[in-house]
């Protein structure tokens, strides 16, 4: 009835995993009975959980990736922690086969649900509006993509509490992710946790390559979108290049696991480096999936808080094409000791050097956006200064790495944990998290706490030295990654120090929880300092997103905007805007829908019955999922139109906050 | 808490006394040179890393809003002047450090064998290598040093100034084989050999670890490599066969044996076999490859199931 699950696989002996559920639960209910008491049920599904509205599905895709960021960094201090106690004997608190599952999930939950989730949010909330669309080219499939990342999250989460998670690393290296070394459920978790989440961003991809391509406003050419769209453009492709990839590596580890293929096995002509090939083949274009929108909203912050237009837009735009080309061609340098011969090397370390090129010249014109500016030093900006100087550390360690003859030393080691944290740390984090203070104003309509932001930069920044650091030293001290414990006293003393920097960055979390739950506070209380009435929020908007009120409304724009050069609203604040010719016309918006959440719910408890061989369940869900698509494709009734009352209604609002900003001034 | 404290006063002396950084401190010709193209490429790029964050810091600084006294062009957002030169820097650089990185990823190929440049300059005394074939097993190394007919189990003695020439497989998880202070590291893949040359310029005890993780012995999947002069390694040798060591095995190590041998056990103590199958290797790789096995001595591939059966040299042509 229950497939392979039974009571033991409930880990009651584990007092960590007890208490922690005892912590997830107290909280759960607490929200739970909060939303009842509030009375908050109906608006919560009927304004949120059934929305196709790209904004706030950013926002829950943003809301996911910091719960999950908290989840991951949880881990990663009990793996600080654990390294700091185990040496010489001492076993630690955490025996392996609980610490394997520690990294194992840290590495999962950190790409996949905040990294993916984050940055999927921030191109859900940003390239329509900056492309000028109402909204994307395929709204319910965009609902349907939360709900396959959100059923990800929760399983791998669940895994936590019944049963166990993977135990051998994020990329789950075969073999010991077979079968022969590995019976438990918690690779199955790992499987179909990332194989659901992976569906959700290969449709996020087609989603937006088209609307990037379909949807701009008119007049936009290529060489006239905003650059965090054509970061985001590149890395959309990478993820439909790249993406089928992964589900068809994670398929065949499951043919393995499941149907006793031999795919990846030691025996049976099975080969463990094909697997290596295929998941680097995906995992190396995937750090640049990550970074190339961190680089887009440095792009587009450098810009306004320098007062400036970026440097070098073209050069920009063509130094993206060639990471996105470069990063697809590269990921053999991630096994230079798989016993390739030394051409096979040279070419893979020398196109890994290439990259440099490109990344290098982005750093420069960020620099050269800053020179003869006015540059404002104001919550996301921060993140920026932070980031250039921790990426070009970054970059000359993973130069050090490209080198075969460096590498033969380096591989595997703590050198080489501190120089990925530094690129994702520096690269991705720092441009996620200033890209969510840079356009929460646009959202909301206000701003986040700016003390608080200051000291989240601050200790993620000194945090970031503290913990990675002493990580290189230990590398070129010879110590590998995933090590349990240890006996060699030299390491003793920075895994000391290391421990101390992931408390500082935990601090800096906590700083901006704090600026999103004082945000929420403001909000339900009604009162900010800092109200946006403009629309234009930072005084130095150059695109479009800040042409048009804060918050935004559901249709986006009243009128399509006509696009007149690059930074359009740039142009207009200085020449003055057109004055509207056509009167406002009634706009045709897609209809919210419940059937992606229900298909999520179909999609968690399929991953859930696989993940234990409780086949009638998955059977059945699986028929539920189908079903749920017929229904919806034989839904006529998907859309409406906004009346023009309505829109010009918000429109003289808009008018008269200008007018009130106007006069304030 | 309280132990915690009582270290911080101590921190910058341990960690400028007495502590070994093993890649900066090589000891033999190929870890020299990982260090050698390591602190390279670190000098090479810190040409460029420092002045862009000295200009990041400079220019956040000068153009600060506040510094009104500061030139500000609002509209400037490009010079082909700077472009040309930003473009050109990086590629440069790159440019330099690619031919270094074709150069050293050949020169130091761990499939190559030591150059006779090389061997001179490490006054090698013996130009034979020695062959050492080694097994990763769940969760220990097997040595099998089959011109002597000996193996040990989680310890590696070899003699210095020769030759180290290693031959690697696995006989359960892929891992990879490394000695830190001696250079380079390789996979061990069940049914696959890999190779690895390298030598020990002095005497002394270096650790060996599994780089890449195995399951839950992994930390404990280490070995100690010792290098010896050449006199006191035959010695050794002399000791292992004579099983008059402490860590010797009462039984030799063949076929039959293996199998207790390679089953998984955590912390597996150091272990002597006076006695180890010659072909032992090769039924551990032929094992995956339906019987089949590169010969060491011809490059043929042959069938160690033939071979076990008394048809020895039943070369396939393969």
């Amino acid at each position: 009835m229950l497939g392979k699950l039974t009571l033991s696989d409930i880990p009651f002996d584990v007092p960590i995993l007890v208490g922690t559920f005892i912590g997830v639960a107290v909280i759960g209910i607490a929200v739970l009975a909060a939303i009842t008491y509030f009375g908050k049920w109906g608006y919560l599904w009927r304004e949120w959980l059934t929305t196709v509205d790209h904004k706030k599905l950013g926002v829950m895709y943003i809301v996911l990736a910091i719960v999950m960021l908290v989840r991951g960094l949880a881990d990663a201090i009990m793996m600080r922690t654990q390294q700091a106690l185990a040496f010489n004997g001492n076993p630690g608190y955490l025996p392996p086969h609980h610490y394997d599952q520690i990294y194992s999930a840290h590495g999962t939950i950190m790409i996949f649900f905040m990294a993916m989730a984050f940055m999927t949010g921030l191109f859900n909330f940003a390239i329509p509006l900056q492309i000028g669309a109402r909204d994307v080219a395929f709204p319910f499939l965009n609902s349907v993509s939360f709900y396959m990342t959100l059923s990800g999250a929760i399983l791998i989460n669940l895994s936590l509490f019944i049963g166990e998670f993977a135990n051998v690393g994020w990329l789950a290296y075969p073999p010991v992710s077979e079968l022969a070394f590995n019976p438990g459920v918690g690779i199955d978790y790992y499987i179909w946790a990332v194989q659901i989440s992976g569906i959700g961003t290969l449709l996020t991809g087609v989603n937006f390559f088209t609307t990037i391509v379909k949807l701009r406003a008119p007049g936009m050419k290529w060489m006239e979108m905003p650059v965090f769209t054509w970061t985001a453009f590149y890395s959309i492709i990478m993820i439909l290049i790249t993406f089928p990839v992964l589900t068809v590596a994670l398929a065949c580890l499951s043919l393995d696991r499941y149907l006793g293929m031999h795919f990846f096995t030691n025996d049976g002509g099975g080969s463990v480096m094909l697997y290596l090939n295929l998941i680097w083949a995906w995992g190396h274009p995937e750090v640049y999936i990550l970074v190339l929108p961190g680089f887009g909203v440095f792009s587009e912050i450098a810009a306004v808080f320098s007062g400036k237009p970026l440097f070098g837009y073209k050069t920009m735009v063509y130094a993206s094409g060639a990471i996105c080309f470069l990063g697809c061609v590269v990921w053999v340098h991630h096994f230079f000791t798989m016993g390739a011969g030394a051409d096979v090397n040279t070419f893979f370390g020398i196109a890994t050097m290439l990259i440099a090129i490109p990344t290098g010249v982005k750093i420069f014109n960020w620099l050269f956006t800053m020179y003869k500016g006015r540059v404002r030093f104001e919550g996301p900006m921060n993140w920026i200064v932070g980031f250039m100087i921790t990426f070009s550390i970054g970059g000359m360690t993973g130069v050090m790495l490209a080198m075969p003859a460096a590498d033969w030393v380096l591989h595997n080691s703590l050198f080489l944990v501190a120089h990925f944290h530094n690129t994702i740390i520096g690269g991705v984090y720092f441009g996620y998290v200033a890209g969510l203070s840079y356009w929460f104003p646009k959202c909301f309509g206000y701003k986040l706490n700016e003390f608080f932001g200051k000291w989240a930069f601050r200790c993620w920044f000194v945090g970031y030295y503290v913990t990675f650091v002493p990580l290189y030293i230990a590398g070129l001290e010879g110590m590998t990654r995933r090590l349990n414990h240890y006996d060699n006293p030299n390491w003793y003393p920075l895994m000391l120090i290391s421990c101390v920097g992931a408390f500082i960055i935990i601090l800096g979390t906590l700083c901006i929880v704090a600026q999103l739950i004082l945000a929420v506070v403001d909000a339900v209380k009604g009162k900010h300092d800092a109200r946006d009435l403009t629309g234009d929020n930072w005084g130095d908007g150059r695109t479009l997103e800040w042409s048009i009120p804060s918050p935004v409304p559901h249709y986006n724009f009243a009128r399509l905007p006509v696009v007149r050069g690059l930074d359009t609203f740039h142009i207009e604040k200085k020449l003055g805007r057109p004055a509207p010719v056509a009167p406002l016309e009634p706009i045709h918006m897609p209809k919210y829908t419940g059937v992606g959440a229900v298909m999520g719910l179909f999609t968690v408890l399929m991953g859930f019955a696989l993940v234990w061989h409780i086949w009638w369940l998955a059977g059945l869900t699986f028929l539920g999922l189908i079903l749920s698509v017929v229904y919806r494709s034989d839904d006529l009734d998907v859309d409406f139109y906004v009346p023009v009352s309505e829109i010009q209604a918000n429109e003289d609002a808009f008018a008269k906050r200008i007018a009130a900003a106007q006069a304030a001034e | 808490m309280k132990r915690l404290w009582r270290f911080f006063p101590a921190l910058p002396a341990l960690m400028l006394s007495g502590c070994t950084v093993d890649l900066l401190q090589p000891r033999g010709p190929i870890a020299d040179g990982n260090r050698n193209m390591m602190v390279l490429e670190w000098a090479v790029m810190m040409c460029v890393v420092v002045p862009v964050i000295i200009a990041t810091v400079a220019f956040a600084w000068k153009y600060r809003a506040s510094n009104k006294k500061a030139e500000y062009w609002p509209d400037w957002d490009n010079s082909h002047k700077i472009e040309t030169c930003v473009w050109a820097i990086p590629i440069a650089i790159i440019f330099v450090l690619s031919c270094i990185s074709f150069w050293s990823t050949h020169f130091y190929d761990p499939y190559k064998p030591l150059t006779q440049e090389q061997l001179a300059k490490e006054q090698a005394e013996n130009n034979k290598p020695l062959r050492i074939q080694v097994v990763a097993l769940d969760w220990k190394w097997l040595f099998i040093y089959p011109d002597l007919g000996i193996a040990t189990v989680n310890e590696l003695d070899v003699p210095t100034k020769t030759e180290l020439s290693f031959v690697i497989t696995s006989d359960a998880a892929m891992t990879s084989f490394f000695i830190p202070q001696l250079g380079s590291q390789i996979y061990a893949m069940a049914g696959m050999e890999t190779q690895l040359h390298l030598l020990a310029r002095e005497a002394g005890t270096y650790r060996g670890e599994a780089s890449q993780y195995t399951g839950p012995g992994f930390s404990d999947q280490k070995f100690l490599a010792i290098a010896m002069p050449t006199e006191q390694f035959q010695s050794w040798v002399e000791n292992v066969k004579n099983g008059g060591s402490r860590f010797a095995s009462s039984e030799p190590l063949n076929d039959s044996t293996y199998v207790k041998v390679s089953a998984p056990q955590m912390k597996a103590p150091v272990t002597y076999f006076a006695d180890a199958q010659s072909d032992l290797f090769e039924h551990i790789v032929a094992k995956y490859n339906n019987g089949h096995v590169k010969n060491p001595d011809t490059g043929k591939i042959m069938n160690m199931q033939a071979a076990s059966d008394g048809s020895a040299s039943n070369d396939t042509g393969m």
